[in-house]
């Protein structure tokens, strides 16, 4: 007599629920070959440049004032543009997700647009604007104020690139909330603000999180729309990317990989944190660059 | 959704007015008026300076590598992120999770730094340059280097639209099939990779979308010859530093204008996606 249970055991095992284990092998082979050229080596050559030399060159290449400065821009520039993306992104998806009105969808669309537009295009048209030849260009020029190869011009364009990051974050995550909680805290009698910092932040604040780690990855690694309007300025306009091409084109090869290797741990730090808020958010917000 | 319908009765939630007046302002600011400059600079050179502009031999062969190894990189990607979200969702083994997470790495490492990294991977001289130069193949330098550089770009796109579709595909529909008796490859091509399609369509189209106008990671391993392997990015900030300000317009709203169709079909494949997923 077969037993009932290895009966269907053995029948589990000829219906093809799944490939077959040589096809899953391969599958997975490949996929683990094509993550270890695609994703590791790249990553690895990074610090095997930087350290090329030993760990006193990686140091002294670290320890170089222009370095420093490029740093420094780097920071003040994450620190003025992620506030403000921050702001407007909350206030787009409040406005966008609290209330109905006509033209929604176009206006989801256009904050979009920075992702879809070549980080060049982004730097450029602000040439076209604060430009010696530009629109505002006389008049700039009139009362001594540079915005084109100098520190504003690389907020601005960074702006553009990474305005788009926190609202879209939210807007899904708040279009899934709705608008209940509020309503409910506003008929209890909270104002308006207290409705916000009570009601609606503690609901989003992964969420929100989320989109200003995301923010804050691309306002620091942010290359094609910056080095339009920067003007390759050592010391002066040059960021953190930016001094990376600088110092690659010079062929100080260690240099450049040993400030690319302390944007490499921004890239991971990023990494692990978006890895453990995801996590953390029971909630998977349609993914999307 | 909400768009055609009349407003909803009055909300008692405040701030409509602050809210989307900073919106529109700022996104006035920011990109609607700088992208309104540029295509009205654009128009602004007039026809013949347009055409003669656009149907150069260098422009003509940027355009032409620009899109083609954008499509081909695009093509990789589609293949290459739905076997990746296939085993990382379907599959147990030990890495699973690592690659899971690194695969959003292209987003989160600076272009720049990528650039250099697989340019110095690719030379002659390089960890993977110089197996494949035994092999006679030269990557870096050439057009190849274009599209290893867009395919890295490009990865996360379709395997992350691809994965949260097929980690909610309904797996009783499988195992009916099964049931009745088809093999395994008429499921697979009848049952489970349709529903997938509009998820691959859309991510190939994101990654070919962000191919078109990728700087950083491709400046470094091209080579950057005109007419050769120069992208068009590129060519717009060379015209940019020669002060060509008039054709560096014309091909750049050549550019945000092929975006914005992208985008156009973007939204329509989502819409589409969300139509399948929803029915």
């Amino acid at each position: 007599m077969v037993d009932t249970a290895q009966h269907a055991r053995r029948a589990g095992q000829l219906l093809p629920l799944s490939e077959r284990p040589s096809v899953r092998a391969a599958l997975i082979a490949i996929a683990v070959a094509f993550f270890l050229s695609f994703l590791l080596l790249p990553l690895m050559v990074v610090f095997a440049e930087a350290l090329r030399y030993g760990l006193a060159a990686y140091w002294a290449a670290l320890s170089e004032p222009e370095a420093h400065a490029a740093m420094r821009l780097t920071l003040l520039t994450a620190l003025i543009v992620v506030p403000i993306n921050t702001v407007f992104g909350v206030a787009a998806a409040w406005a966008i997700t609290k209330f109905s009105f006509t033209g929604k969808n176009l206006l989801i669309t256009l904050i979009d647009v920075p992702f879809s537009v070549s980080p060049v295009i982004g730097g450029m048209v602000f040439v076209l604007l604060f430009g010696l030849q530009g629109v505002f260009g006389p008049w700039l020029a009139q009362h001594d104020i540079k915005i084109i190869f100098a520190v504003p011009g690389v907020i601005i364009a960074t702006l553009f690139v990474t305005l788009p990051f926190v609202a879209r974050e939210l807007i899904p995550l708040m279009q899934k909330q709705g608008a209940e909680h509020e309503e409910a805290a506003l008929m209890l009698g909270a104002s308006g603000w207290q409705t916000f910092v009570r009601v609606t932040l503690p609901n989003i604040k992964w969420g929100l999180l989320y989109g200003v780690l995301l923010c804050n990855g691309r306002a620091i690694g942010e290359f094609g729309a910056v080095a339009v309007v920067s003007g390759h300025i050592i010391g002066l306009t040059n960021t953190m990317p930016l001094h990376v091409e600088t110092l690659y084109n010079d062929f100080n090869f260690v240099a450049a990989f040993a400030v690319a290797s302390l944007l490499v741990m921004m890239a991971f730090a990023t990494l692990v944190l978006k890895t453990v808020l995801e996590a953390r958010a029971a909630w998977k917000s349609p993914r999307r660059q | 959704m909400t768009t055609g319908v009349a407003a909803r009765a009055r909300t008692i939630i405040p701030g409509f007015g602050l809210a989307l007046g900073v919106t529109l302002t700022y996104l006035g600011l920011i990109i609607l008026i700088p992208l309104a400059v540029l295509l009205v600079k654009g128009a602004d050179a007039g026809a013949a300076k347009i055409w003669a502009e656009l149907s150069s031999t260098r422009t003509l062969a940027a355009f032409r590598l620009s899109f083609g190894m954008a499509f081909v990189a695009a093509l990789c990607n589609a293949i290459f992120g739905f076997l990746l979200a296939w085993v990382l969702v379907r599959y147990q083994f030990a890495g699973r999770r690592l690659i899971d997470a690194m695969i959003d790495l292209p987003f989160a490492l600076p272009t720049a730094v990528a650039g250099i990294s697989l340019a110095q991977l690719y030379t002659v001289h390089g960890w993977l340059g110089a197996p494949l130069a035994q092999a006679g193949i030269t990557v870096a330098f050439t057009p190849l280097g274009v599209l290893v550089a867009l395919v890295f770009v490009g990865l996360p796109f379709v395997v992350r639209t691809v994965q949260p579709v097929l980690e909610e595909l309904d797996r009783e529909v499988e195992e009916a099939a099964a049931l009745l008796g088809a093999p395994r490859w008429h499921i697979l091509r009848r049952v489970v990779i349709p529903p997938l399609l509009p998820a691959v369509m859309t991510g190939g189209t994101l990654a070919f979308a962000r191919a078109i106008g990728e700087y950083g990671s491709v400046i470094f391993i091209a080579g950057n010859l005109p007419g050769y392997s120069e992208i068009v990015p590129l060519l717009i900030v060379i015209k940019l530093e020669q002060f060509d300000y008039q054709g560096a317009t014309v091909i750049a709203s050549t550019m945000l204008i092929a975006s914005f169709i992208l985008l156009l079909a973007i939204n329509l494949l989502q819409a589409q996606m969300r139509r399948w997923q929803g029915g």
